[in-house]
């Protein structure tokens, strides 16, 4: 097998001492990967993500990169933005920063980082937004932006935290077909609540309630939902069948779409 | 404005009104990333807490303004390189270093033999007392704050705007900070200089908080800031002079002026920029 681009070992970390939230975690993520982190609220599914990329030090176990290129850029699509609205930037230039990491800190941003800037944009259809500032457009927007933003510092492994939440169906298509295009070249690792949005991408799928609790397929079974969610947990399959959900009796009963 | 002029004739003016356009312009610099960024806080603490050196150089018969360019910036690389997981929170080591060097200042003035200090001019500042020497000290410090927003402006401004990115991207986001916290530090031992401990905060608040009414844009603002800055200090120095003012309040209350009739003048026509901070 290849060798994984990122892999966590016996990865231990929490809020409060004695409380891990996130518990012996072993994970790797190979080239090419699209792995679905799922998970109740709590479960420690965020906190995993900010292991991985290094913005928490773990209590125990390591975080190992093997990433090809000189940098080991990795991108980030925080589920809630972690900077103040009010800042005096237009969209265009928030974007930009995902250029920040890319020629070094001391030299400025060149012509072909703007031209890239405006490449995205269009891509997410946030052109006509590129001189608005950032205070004035919505939460999906908002969303793309951020999402602009990471793409655009060329990551050799991009994380994204609910990135469809607060996306109408419209946008939300074009991020799939992003996705899906920088999936070709490098691996996505999304944390979602709504495997369905995403599902035909997904390859493999971790669940994670402070101990992850599958890694393998791309497919789930009931009694694994039940055990991480602690629940009895409904399974219900939209449209055609794919490699998330397996096909069972109560998908039946569900009017199809 | 004849008598203004005349006044330009003593040399204490014109050191005055260059200390005076130096300090503005790094108020409309620095203002901007203490108001978006939030750090009034940090900066009321830092400057408070300069008052420990310059009692300290006061007692030891050494120059007031490198004590206090001394302590500034101890404190700003006390604050940058702090662990902020391990402490509780930034606001109470701010209060700590403020209130232990405001007690240090006053016990060093206290105990210095002989004539006892103006202390009135330290918090509240007198611009028309700078000297040829202070004068340099000035120009040196405002240098260097430039120069290190002119090297690092992209790494500031992306950790100012939003560090947990910054630090995704690779960059070095605690050198950053400290290296922000160090610019407002510099600043703030050339504002005390003109305006005082006590009132620096307004100085380099006013002047952002103007512009971000209007402006979208970081480089529009902290252009805006340095000239609001300028006319603000001139303009208080100017009244001053005319009506015997105190120099720091008349530049301080001149320009919450400007920013009262702004603001009501923009909510008349109905509109403050969303950027307004709340």
């Amino acid at each position: 097998m290849t060798q994984p681009l990122l892999e966590a070992r016996r990865l231990t970390f929490g809020y409060h001492r004695g409380d891990p939230a996130v518990e012996d975690v072993d994970l790797a993520i190979y080239p090419n990967d699209f792995l679905a982190v799922i998970g109740p609220n709590g479960g420690g599914k965020t906190t995993l993500v900010k292991l991985l990329l290094g913005l928490l030090e773990p209590w125990s176990g390591d975080v190992v990169y093997n990433l090809p290129g000189r940098k080991g850029r990795l991108g980030y699509v925080p589920q809630f933005s972690t900077f103040d609205k009010s800042f005096p930037l237009r969209v265009g230039e928030v974007v930009l920063m995902g250029k920040l990491g890319s020629r070094g800190l001391l030299l400025p941003y060149t012509r072909r980082d703007r031209e890239e800037v405006d490449r995205v944009l269009a891509r997410l259809d946030l052109t006509d937004l590129a001189r608005a500032h950032v205070s004035e457009i919505s939460g999906g927007q908002l969303q793309r932006v951020l999402i602009a933003r990471a793409v655009i510092s060329d990551p050799e492994i991009l994380f994204l935290d609910e990135p469809t939440a607060s996306i109408d169906a419209e946008s939300r298509q074009s991020l799939t077909a992003l996705l899906e295009d920088l999936n070709r070249r490098i691996p996505i690792v999304v944390i979602t609540h709504d495997v369905t949005a995403i599902a035909p991408m997904v390859r493999h799928i971790a669940c994670i309630n402070r101990r992850l609790y599958y890694h393998a397929g791309g497919e789930l079974d009931r009694e694994m939902l039940e055990e991480v969610y602690g629940c009895p947990v409904e399974m219900v399959v939209h449209g055609v069948a794919h490699r998330v959900l397996h096909d069972h009796p109560q998908a039946h009963h569900h009017p199809e779409r | 404005m004849h008598s203004l002029l005349h006044a330009l004739s003593y040399e204490f003016m014109r050191n005055a009104v260059w200390a005076g356009v130096l300090a503005a312009v790094l108020c409309g610099v620095v203002g901007p990333f203490v108001v978006v960024k939030r750090l009034a806080f940090l900066a009321d603490g830092i400057s408070h807490a300069a008052f420990g050196g310059m009692g300290a150089c006061f007692y030891f018969g050494l120059d007031p303004l490198l004590g206090a360019a001394a302590v500034a910036l101890g404190c700003a690389l006390t604050l940058g390189l702090l662990d902020t997981e391990a402490i509780r929170s930034y606001d109470a080591v701010i209060g700590v270093l403020w209130a232990v060097g405001l007690a240090v200042g006053i016990v060093f003035v206290y105990k210095t033999p002989g004539y006892a200090p103006n202390l009135m001019t330290y918090l509240f500042g007198n611009i028309l007392l700078v000297s040829r020497h202070d004068l340099a000290v000035v120009v040196a410090l405002a240098v260097s704050v430039l120069a290190i927003l002119a090297v690092f402006y992209k790494g500031i401004v992306a950790v100012a705007f939003d560090e947990v990115f910054a630090k995704v991207q690779g960059a070095p986001v605690r050198v950053l900070l400290t290296l922000l916290f160090t610019m407002i530090a510099l600043s703030i031992v050339i504002l005390i200089q003109v305006v005082g401990i006590i009132l620096v905060v307004a100085l380099l608040t006013v002047p952002p908080v103007i512009c971000l009414m209007f402006l979208k844009d970081l480089r529009s603002i902290i252009a805006g800031s340095v000239l609001l800055g300028v006319g603000m200090t001139l303009g208080g120095l100017a009244l001053s002079y005319a009506y015997d003012l105190p120099s720091g309040p008349a530049i301080i209350l001149l320009g919450a002026a400007v920013l009262a009739v702004v603001y009501a003048g923009r909510k008349l026509r109905g509109g403050i920029r969303p950027s307004w901070p709340t």
